[in-house]
C-alpha cells in the first residue's frame, strides 16, 4: 500500500472540502506524487484552459513514500498548468509538510475553482476547513507563518504559503513551506495566489502504520539497507552534508559550463567567493563562517540543506534586524542565477537576497536570471534608470541586486517588470533574443555547450529549462552511473531518456531525486515493493516512468506546445563558447532531437504518437 | 553494565529518523507525534536539539504515580510504564521537570522512553550519531577525550 487511499478535493468557489477515494488503478500506473498528479490534472482540466483562471487545478501531492522512515521520504509535489510556460508544472518540496499531510492521512489534495475573498486551508486529520484569509493576505511568507502558528497555538502544524510577490502576479512565484523549503519553479505559487488561496496548514497525528505497509519487515530491511549505500557514497555521504548542492561551484566552473553574465561567458572569475568552500571561511567583517549547519528534511539521512547567517554590520541587512538570524541558505542553483548569471561575488548580498526570495516565495533561478537578461539590456541601453527609478543596473553591482530582490519580492515598481520573467521582460524592452529560456522558463546552473546532453535536457523538459528533469551532469561530469564526454552529442539521446524516465519515477514515490547520486533503480525498487501491492520490479518502476513522461509530453501537446517548443536561445545554439574545454562549440541540439524523438515513438514534430500511447497504456 | 543515551545536538540535522524508528518500534506506526523522543529546532539560531527522558535515579515520575504503575527496570536502568496498571491520571506528566512522560489520547495511558528494553531505536536510526548509547557510568568520556587530546598537542 503505502497509500492512504484518500484524496481531499477542495472546491475553493463553493468553498467545499470533500473527500473521495484515491484512483487505485490510476496509483498502480502513475504510483504517487507528481505522476499521479499529473494523471489526475491531466484528466480533470483542459490542457487549453487559462493557468491563472478558475479552470486550471492546483494539486499538492505526495508518494507512496513520503511519510515513511525510507530516507529522504518527505517529499510532495505542487502539479498544475504554469502561467510561466503554458504548459504542465510540477515543483517539488522537501522541508516538513509533505509527511504532515500523509500523517493527517491524506494522499493528495486538489484545488480547484477560485474562492471570491482571500482564504487559507487548515487540516487536521480528517478534518479540514477553508478559513478567512485576510489577516495574513497582504504579508510575507514568514509573517504569515508566524500568524499562523500563533492563531492555532500549534507549533507542530506545518505550513506552506505563498508571499506577496504571488499576490501581485510574479509569474515565477514560488509555494513556501517550512520557512524555507520550496515549490520553488514554474510559477506554482503564482497559481495558488489567482485563486486566492494564501496558505495550507496542516497538523496530523494518524501516522503511517505497520498494517499500511504491503510487506513491513521487507521494508526495514531494503530502507535500512539503502540508508548504508547513502552514508557510503562520497557524494551522499560526504560531499552533500558538507557543501550541499553548492558542491558543484567550483566543478562546474572548472569544466568551463558556468553560465555567467546572462549567458554570454562560460567562466565566473569569482565563483570561488560564492562557492560552498568560501561559505565556512570566516568573513572579514564578523569572524564568523557563512554556514552555521547543513539540515536535512523530513526523514533525509544526506541532510544537504544550508543554514546561512548574514553579517549583521552588512549593508543589506543594517538596522534590520529580522534578517540577523540563521535562515535557509544558498545553494547551488541560487548562488549561481543570483551570483554567477549577475556577475556578482559577494556571498553576503546574494544569502541576503536568497533569504528575501524565500521570505516573498520567489523561484530564485528565475529571479536571478531575468535580473542578469535586465542588466544585458541596461549594458546595451534597451533598459534605462527612466525604467528603474535610478537604480544603476550594472552587472557586478551588489546594491543593484539587493534592490532588485527587494522590489520583487514585494511587488512594486520596476520589480513588477522582472516578476514577468526573462522572456516576457526582453519582449517588452524589445530584446526577445536575449532572453536564456525554453517554454518561457530560465534556465538553471549548466552550460550546454560545456555539457551537451543538457541542452537536450533543457529543450524537452516538460517544464521548460531545467536540471531537475534530466541530470545528465551527472553522468557528463561527475561519472555517476557511468562517465560520458560532455562534449559530444553521440549517445546524448539515450541518455537524456533515460534519464528523464528514471527521475519521473522517484519524482513520484516520496523520495528525493538526491538519493541517485547513490542509490540506482536497483536500490529504489525495492523500497517500493515492500511498502505498496502491486509490482515494483526495476522494470516496472521504468516503465511507469516513461508513461509519466509521455503523460506530460501529451498535456503539453494538448495545450498546444510542438517541436518549435523544443528549442534553445540563437546564443546557445549560434555564438560559440568564449572559453574553457568548450571554447568555440556550440549546443549540438540539432544533432540529438531527431533521435530523440525516434526513441521516444514520437512523430519529428514532437506528438506522442498513437502506438507509443497504446504501449503505454496512455 | 547499565547505558544511557547520549545527545550531541551539535551533531543533529533535524531529519527525524529517530522519531520515526521510536514510533515504529513502540507504536507500530511512523509517526513523529507518538514518538518519546522529540527532535527541537531553534530555527534563528539554526540549530536541532533531540530530546528525551534521562531516567533520573531518583525518577519523580515514578515517586507520584498514585498506583506504583512506573517501576525500575534493573536491567537496563530505565523507568518503565506497567500498561495494566496505569489509570491515566497524569500525575506522574505534572511531577516530571522535564516533560518526558506524556498522557496518549488514544489509549488513555503515559508514555515514556524505556530504552527499547536495552536496545534503543533512536539510536539505530540515527545517521550522525546525535544518539548513541554509552555506558551510563562514562557519559563525559568523549569530552574527556577532547580535552586529552589537547593535552597532547604540545600546547600543555
Amino acid at each position: 500500500m503505502g497509500w492512504t487511499r484518500n484524496v481531499l478535493r477542495v472546491n475553493l468557489t463553493a468553498g467545499t472540502c470533500t473527500r473521495e477515494p484515491l484512483n487505485m488503478e490510476w496509483a498502480g500506473q502513475f504510483l504517487g506524487q507528481r505522476g499521479l498528479g499529473s494523471k489526475y490534472l491531466s484528466e480533470e482540466m483542459d490542457p487549453k484552459a487559462e493557468a491563472l483562471g478558475p479552470d486550471n487545478k492546483l494539486i499538492f501531492a505526495t508518494g507512496p513514500l513520503t511519510g515513511t522512515i525510507a530516507a529522504t521520504g518527505g517529499r510532495y509535489s505542487v502539479i498544475t498548468k504554469s502561467p510561466l510556460t503554458g504548459g504542465i508544472a510540477c515543483s517539488n518540496s522537501g522541508g516538513f509538510i509533505g509527511a504532515e499531510m500523509k500523517m493527517a492521512g491524506w494522499d493528495m489534495v486538489i484545488f480547484e475553482g477560485k474562492s471570491a475573498t482571500p482564504v487559507y486551508l487548515h487540516i487536521e486529520n480528517e478534518t479540514a476547513t477553508l478559513l478567512p484569509a485576510d489577516v495574513i493576505w497582504g504579508k510575507s511568507c514568514w509573517d504569515a507563518d508566524k500568524t499562523l502558528h500563533a492563531i492555532h497555538q500549534d507549533p507542530q502544524m506545518r505550513i506552506s504559503v505563498v508571499g506577496r510577490a504571488a499576490e501581485k502576479g510574479n509569474l515565477y512565484s514560488a509555494i513556501i513551506n517550512d520557512l524555507h523549503r520550496a515549490a520553488g519553479r514554474s510559477g506554482v505559487g503564482t497559481v495558488m495566489a489567482s485563486k486566492n488561496l494564501k496558505a495550507v496548514c496542516v497538523r496530523g497525528n494518524k501516522g503511517m502504520s505497520a498494517d499500511s505497509l504491503h510487506d513491513p519487515v521487507a521494508f526495514m530491511t531494503s530502507t535500512a539497507a539503502g540508508k548504508k549505500v547513502l552514508a557510503e557514497n562520497a557524494v551522499t555521504g560526504e560531499g552533500l552534508p558538507a557543501l550541499g548542492t553548492q558542491v558543484l561551484m567550483n566543478v562546474i566552473n572548472e569544466v568551463g559550463a558556468m553560465p555567467t553574465r546572462n549567458m554570454r561567458e562560460v567562466h565566473f572569475e569569482g565563483a570561488s567567493k560564492i562557492s560552498g568552500e568560501a561559505m565556512l571561511e570566516p568573513r572579514p567583517g564578523d569572524g564568523k563562517p557563512n554556514l552555521v549547519t547543513n539540515a536535512a528534511c523530513f526523514s533525509c539521512t544526506i541532510a544537504c540543506g544550508r543554514i546561512s547567517t548574514i553579517d549583521k554590520g552588512h549593508f543589506t541587512v543594517q538596522n534590520k534586524p529580522q534578517y540577523w538570524g540563521a535562515s535557509g541558505g544558498l545553494e547551488y542553483e541560487a548562488a549561481w542565477a543570483l551570483g554567477s548569471d549577475t556577475g556578482i561575488s559577494d556571498l553576503d548580498t546574494l544569502t541576503y537576497a536568497n533569504f528575501l526570495c524565500n521570505e516573498d516565495g520567489i523561484d530564485p533561478i528565475s529571479f536571478g536570471a531575468t535580473v542578469a537578461a535586465a542588466m544585458e539590456m541596461f549594458q546595451d541601453g534597451a533598459i534605462t534608470t527612466e525604467h528603474t527609478g535610478g537604480m544603476e543596473l550594472t552587472f557586478g553591482s551588489a546594491e543593484a541586486l539587493a534592490w532588485a530582490a527587494e522590489v520583487t519580492a514585494q511587488g512594486e515598481g520596476f520589480g513588477l517588470d522582472i516578476g514577468l520573467g526573462s522572456k516576457r521582460l526582453c519582449e517588452k524592452y524589445g530584446r526577445p533574443e536575449l532572453s536564456m529560456t525554453v517554454k518561457g522558463q530560465e534556465f538553471p546552473a549548466y552550460d550546454p555547450r560545456g555539457i551537451q546532453g543538457m541542452g537536450l535536457a533543457y529543450a524537452t523538459s516538460n517544464r521548460g529549462a531545467c536540471h531537475l528533469r534530466a541530470y545528465t551532469v551527472s553522468s557528463e561530469i561527475l561519472g555517476v552511473p557511468e562517465k560520458t564526454d560532455p562534449l559530444v552529442t553521440e549517445g546524448k539521446a539515450g541518455l537524456v531518456k533515460a534519464f528523464q524516465d528514471a527521475t519521473s519515477l522517484v519524482d513520484s514515490s516520496g523520495l528525493c531525486v538526491f538519493t541517485t547520486f547513490a542509490w540506482s533503480m536497483d536500490d529504489i525498487a525495492p523500497q517500493l515493493n515492500a511498502a505498496c501491492e502491486g509490482d515494483w520490479s526495476v522494470d516496472a518502476c521504468l516503465e511507469v516512468g516513461e508513461r509519466i513522461w509521455n503523460l506530460e509530453r501529451d498535456f503539453n501537446n494538448r495545450a498546444g506546445m510542438t517541436s518549435k517548443d523544443d528549442s534553445l536561445p540563437p546564443r546557445l545554439l549560434k555564438e560559440g563558447a568564449p572559453s574553457g574545454p568548450a571554447k568555440g562549440k556550440v549546443s549540438g541540439l540539432p544533432e540529438m532531437l531527431p533521435e530523440y524523438y525516434e526513441l521516444r515513438g514520437w512523430t519529428q514534430d514532437g506528438e506522442v504518437t498513437t502506438q507509443t500511447k497504446q504501449r503505454l497504456g496512455l | 553494565m547499565l547505558r544511557s543515551l547520549h545527545i550531541s545536538p551539535s551533531k543533529c540535522t533535524g531529519c527525524l529518523q529517530c522519531e520515526m524508528a521510536c514510533s515504529f518500534e513502540n507504536e507500530g506506526v511512523f509517526n513523529p507525534s507518538k514518538s518519546r523522543i522529540k527532535v527541537f529546532t531553534f530555527h534563528d539560531e539554526g540549530r536541532f536539539a533531540p530530546y528525551t527522558c534521562t531516567q533520573c535515579a531518583e525518577a519523580w515520575c515514578m515517586q507520584a504515580c498514585p498506583v506504583d504503575a512506573i517501576v525500575l527496570n534493573r536491567e537496563t536502568g530505565s523507568k518503565d510504564v506497567l500498561n495494566d496498571v496505569c489509570v491515566g491520571c497524569k500525575v506522574c506528566t505534572i511531577a516530571c521537570p522535564f516533560g518526558t512522560i506524556n498522557y496518549n489520547t488514544d489509549t488513555g495511558k503515559v508514555v515514556k522512553c524505556d530504552l527499547c528494553g536495552g536496545d534503543p531505536a533512536c539510536v539505530k536510526a540515527c545517521p550522525t550519531e546525535a544518539i548513541t548509547y554509552i555506558d551510563a557510568d562514562a557519559t563525559g568520556l568523549d569530552r574527556m577525550r577532547q580535552w586529552a587530546a589537547q593535552s597532547i598537542t604540545g600546547n600543555a
